[in-house]
Formats: C-alpha cells, structure tokens, sequence
C-alpha cells in the first residue's frame, strides 16, 4: 500500500509540473507601468477585526494546490467522472455510493469508539448490521429510513476530541481542503482499512487478488468525488478560496462538536 | 457551487427562520411575516409548487467580446456562463436577468427557471452584470452600474446566446424577466429591444424592482448603522455572530446542515432583528466586495489594488478582500462609479447621476408600453417611502403588491409562482 501511495503522489507530482508548464504557456506577460498606491488598503481597517479569518501559514502552497486541483479535476478526474455518470444507471450509482458509505460505517465506528460516544457507536453498528444484511451487503439504506441517521467520525476528528489542535489549513494534492490534523487523520484510517483488508484478505483464493482491489479503489475514489458537488473556482467568486477556507474549517470544527 | 449558494448556505443556517405560527388573515398564505426574516428564509419546501419531472438543461459558455485579454488573476474564466433550459417543441423563449451579484444558477434564477419550464417556456438565464464573471467577459466597460451601459451589455449577450441557441430550438415569441436589480435593468433592456427590435418583447415582468438603485443602497447599507461599532466594524460583526450560532450549535441536538436546523434557529430567535438586518447587510457586503475587486482588476483602476500591479493565479487577495468588504456600495458609486462617468460626461451633475440610477428616465416609456408588469411586497425593505405608489402610479394594475414577503422572500411561494408564470400567458 505505500508503494501505491508513493506512486499515486509520483503521478501526482508529474502531473502538477504538467499542467504548471501548460499554465505557464498561457501566462499573460503584459509589462505594466510602475505602481502606484490603491485609493483604499488594508492598514484604513485595522481598527477592526478580519473576516473569515483561518490560520493558513501554507497560504502559498495552498492556493497553488487550489489551483493545481482546479487544473487536476478538469483535465482527468471530472471527464472520468462525467463517463462513469453516462455510463452508469443512476440506480447503480446510488447502489455503489451506499455500498462504499457502508464500508465507512466500520470507520465512523472505531473512530466513535476511540472517541467514546456510545450513542454514536450504537447506531453505527445498527447501521452496519442492517444495511449489511436487510441491505444486501450495503447497496441500499434501510437504516436511515429506520430513523438510524448516518455519524460522522473519523481519525481527525478523534484527534481533535483528544485535544490535539487542528493544525494549519493544508489543501491536499486531489482531496482538496483539509487540516493539518485531518489530513493526517485520512493517512491513520488508510493505514487502518489496508490492515483490516490485509487481514480479511477477501480476494485471498482469487488470482490476481489486487488488481481487483485496485479496480475497487479508483471505483471508490470516482464515487466520492461523483458525490461532491463542490467545483473549484466554479462560483466565480474571486475570494472563492478564503470563503471556502473558512466555510470548511467552521463546519469540522462544529461537526467536532458533536 | 456558486458564492452566493456557499453564502446562502451559511446565512440559512445562520439566521434562520421560524416559519411564523399562523399567516396574518388576509387570504395569503406566506407565513413569514417579517422582512428580514422572509428575505433570509424564503419559502418553505411544502409551500413551494412541485418541480418539472425532468428539465433539459445546457450550459452555454459565451465568448461575448471577441480577443478579450483576461488578467492571470481570472484565469478560471473561460468566456459568460448562462444556462439554456430547452424544451423539444417550438415554445416562446424568456430570458431571465439575475439580481446583485448572482450568477445564471443562483437560486432565485434557478427557481424561475423551473416554473417557466414546467409551464413549457424555453429559458436563458443571465448573470447580472454585477457578478464577476459577467464583469470580466461580458461587460465592455467593466464598470457595472449605470443601467444604460450595462443593458447594452446585457443586451449584446442575448444576442449572443440566441445565436448560439437558435439553430438548436424553435421558438415563437420572446420574453423578458428579471428580479432584484435585474429587474430594473430588464426595463432598460426592453427600451433598448424598441431601437434594436431583435426580440420584439411581447411581455416583460420585474420582480421585486428598485426604483432607484441609490436608495435602495443607502437602504441596505442602513442595516449595518445599527451593528456595534457601526459598518466600521463589520468584521467584528461577523465573528460575533459566528460565534453566537456556533453556541447554538453545541447546545443543540443537530448534525446536519439543512433546512430543520434553520428553522430551528429561527424558532429559536437567536437573532434578533436588528442582528438580521446586519446580517443582510453582510451578505451584500460579501457580494459587492466581488464585483468591486473584479473590475477594479479589468479596469486597472488603482481603486482597491494598487494601479499597474500585475497578481497572478495563485497571489493571496485576503488583503483585498478586507479592503472590499469594507467598502459599501455608496462608496462604490461615489468613488468609482460617478468619476467614471464624469470622465465621460463631465457636465453631469451629482443630482443627474442619481437620477438615472432609477427608472425615473424611463418613466415615460415604461408608462406608455403596455408590455410591463411588476411583482413586488409591501415590505420590501430595498423600497424607499413613497417608491411603491411610484410603481403603482407607473404600472396601475399591473403592479401586484404582497402584504408580505421581504425582499424575494416569496418568490418561491405556490402562489406568487402562479402568478409570475401565468403573467407570460
């Protein structure tokens, strides 16, 4: 699995210089006179206190990760996605999306145990119980129309109920907004799910085993962005990135809450 | 996602709504009876009339100005985004111009769209020329505001998206809408149809119009008088909000972000009114503070970023986006706006300037075509004293006056739905 992570940021980073020399070739290099001072600048308002402010010390990183994810969606990710949404009938769509929300359940799970919330921990596992079996195997939800509402739960967030602070804003290569803390709690529930598979080994009497996880990997990776609907720069806002910034770390942080 | 629906989302959760026990007993059914709190609720899921079964929708990306030089900056921006809505069968077309600072899939454009729709109208939805998008690749000034320019431009664009479109759908009429300021531009717009006479508008409807744009500034911007500190401290505003629904949050039972925990804010009155108008207030601020960097940037005008500086994809705006925040619309139009045009007419006066910052230029026209028909509210606080019987004098009975509703509070409602659909009949 790390070699497959390492490969994955290889490509990663191959593809970055790509599209940052592809964007290059565009750059607009109009020479403009000298500057000279705005009629209105920041120090006027600093008398007041700053809006949406979030702690982003990786400001320069983040917004060319921004950019770089803008450029990595358009040009691969969405045209795969936008395939697999022709290709598919929306009734298996909601079917995979169930099945891979299933399998999450096992991460809300220990996550809500570490984080001893017995309540979330019971209905996780009601959850499980029944859309795994009355479910078949997670392709349908009986469990929310239960009442059973689906929790939320992971790594990060069991970080964060521990006291540990969540860190600067990092935009992650491909997953896009993240913390420091919640970005390596993604890393912790990876390393978690590879030992459980490695120790389930369900494809162990298949040949080949791996590449049919693999196959299961990149079915789930096109499923979770099939159901962000979130686009980058799509609102056409020019302070798109410190809105969303903010709007992202204001809902982990109450959804910490909880 | 566009701005305003990240905004919205926030601002629905944040203020959120009660929907109001029992409607007041004159025969209409909206049941918000407050105006802030109607403007940031809207209408109910159950009170709203059920959507198209299915809808045919396209995506039109415009290359309006041909050899445009868009800064690095934009570099997101690929030419005007606007939506076609296509029925299959020959059907009168109605474009439909978007308020302050919306884009063509804002959420009040959106459910227009739908009600023309299901009752078998193509539709085109615009931009307003205050959204950035629409300063950046459809504006040829790239100063929005004066309504004659910016109907030109608008007008240049549906001439575009009609030519693009026309080979595709067959249609028998043509119909103009628009709500907020989009509205009082979609008046403009139609004076300028009488010279250019490529659509013929048989019918043309504004919804929730400002008579004049400068009132209806200094009316919003009047919201933030009352905040702490003044606009001045608009910022701090924010964060005290912020931290007053994040309270709310931990002491509830929630998780998700929807409607119910809306309602429950608002049933909660965890703001109060005056709070609600601030947060209004903030919510323009937010809108304006796009549009003001947008063409600050296309025009290199040296307002908000300093003249001549060259940002590029990836610079930090925080900075500038303190500054825009800062700044209100009234600041906008007396600094940038008014010197703009005295550059170009410089005899005209302060008091002109207003003046054709509303419908009054038009008056006589709007008056003599019986094309017009407004929808608005009672208490649709962008309306100065004495703007509604204005409207009603301008219209006669073709104003259609709520008792309640806010500012496009309401649009969705079944009734008020009916009505604007039913006005293209």
């Amino acid at each position: 699995m790390s070699v497959a992570i390492c490969r994955v940021y290889a490509v990663i980073a191959a593809l970055y210089f790509l599209l940052s020399v592809c964007g290059c070739a565009t750059t607009n290099t109009v020479k403009f006179a000298p500057e000279v001072p705005a009629m209105h600048s920041v120090s006027e308002f600093s008398d007041d206190e700053r809006v949406v402010d979030i702690e982003d010390p990786w400001e320069t990183f983040n917004l060319n990760m921004y950019k770089f994810n803008y450029n990595f969606d358009r040009y691969f990710f969405l045209p795969v996605v936008s395939g697999y949404e022709f290709i598919t009938p929306t009734l298996v769509q909601k079917g995979v999306s169930n099945f891979f929300a299933n399998v999450g359940e096992v991460r809300t799970f220990y996550n809500s145990v570490f984080q001893l919330k017995g309540k979330k921990v019971l209905i996780t596992f009601g959850r499980f119980a029944i859309n795994t079996t009355v479910g078949i195997g997670g392709l349908f939800d009986p469990a929310t129309r239960f009442g059973m509402e689906a929790q939320s739960g992971d790594f990060g967030q069991t970080l964060g109920y521990w006291g540990v602070d969540s860190g600067p804003y990092l935009v992650v290569p491909v997953l896009g907004p993240n913390t420091l803390r919640s970005a390596g709690g993604f890393a912790v529930d990876v390393g978690i799910r590879y030992v459980i598979v490695g120790t389930i080994d369900p494809f162990q009497n298949v040949k080949n085993g791996y590449i049919i996880l693999g196959g299961i990997s990149a079915l789930e990776a096109v499923d979770m962005r099939h159901k962000q609907k979130f686009r980058y720069y799509e609102s056409g806002y020019p302070f798109e990135y410190y809105m969303f910034r903010f709007l992202s770390n204001k809902k982990s942080e109450l959804l910490l809450m909880k | 996602m566009n701005h305003l629906r990240l905004v919205v989302i926030f601002w629905i959760c944040l203020v959120l709504l009660p929907v109001a026990g029992r409607a007041a007993d004159d025969g209409y059914g909206y049941p918000i009876p407050g105006s802030y709190e109607a403007t940031i609720l809207g209408t109910p899921d159950n009170l709203k009339l059920a959507p198209p079964d299915k809808i045919s929708i396209r995506q039109l990306v415009l290359n309006v100005i041909p050899d445009i030089k868009k800064p690095d900056v934009f570099f997101y921006d690929k030419g005007l985004r606007c939506t076609l809505a296509y029925q299959d069968k020959k059907a009168p077309l109605v474009f439909v111009i978007a308020g302050t600072g919306a884009g063509d899939q804002s959420q009040n454009v959106v459910a227009m769209m739908k009600g023309l729709y299901k009752a078998g109208y193509h539709v085109i939805t615009l931009p307003s020329p205050t959204y950035p998008n629409f300063i950046i690749s459809a504006s040829y000034n790239h100063v929005p505001g004066d309504l004659t320019e910016d109907a030109a431009d608008l007008y240049r664009v549906m001439e575009t998206a009609w030519n693009k479109v026309k080979g595709d759908i067959e249609v028998s009429d043509f119909y103009l809408c628009g709500y907020s300021l989009g509205a009082t531009q979609a008046a403009f717009v139609a004076k300028l149809d009488e010279d250019r006479k490529v659509f013929n508008f048989r019918k043309v409807l504004m919804v929730n119009p400002a008579v004049n744009l400068y009132n209806s500034i200094m009316r919003i911007e009047k919201l933030l008088d009352k905040i702490p500190g003044g606009p001045r401290k608009i910022g701090a505003y924010f964060n005290s909000m912020m931290a007053k629904f994040t309270g709310f949050y931990r002491r509830g039972d929630f998780i998700d972000f929807n409607d119910e925990l809306l309602y429950t804010v608002y049933r909660s009155k965890l703001f109060s009114h005056v709070e609600e108008g601030g947060l209004i207030g903030l919510s323009y601020r937010i809108s304006s503070a796009g549009m003001i960097f947008s063409s600050d940037i296309m025009t290199n005008g040296g307002y908000v970023v300093p003249k001549n500086r060259s940002l590029s994809a990836t610079d930090p705006l925080g900075d500038y986006f303190l500054v825009c925040v800062h700044l209100s619309l009234i600041n906008y139009f007396d600094e940038y706006l008014y010197p703009y045009l005295l550059k170009k007419r410089p005899e005209l006066t302060k008091a002109e300037f207003i003046d054709s910052l509303g419908l009054k230029g038009i008056e006589g026209y709007l008056k003599s075509s019986s094309k017009f028909g407004v929808m608005t509210n009672d208490n649709d606080f962008i309306l100065a004293p004495g703007e509604l019987d204005y409207l009603r004098q301008l219209f006669g009975e073709r104003t259609k006056v709520y008792p309640r509703g806010g500012h496009l509070g309401n649009l969705e409602y079944r009734d008020n739905m009916t009505y604007f659909v039913g006005f293209f009949k």
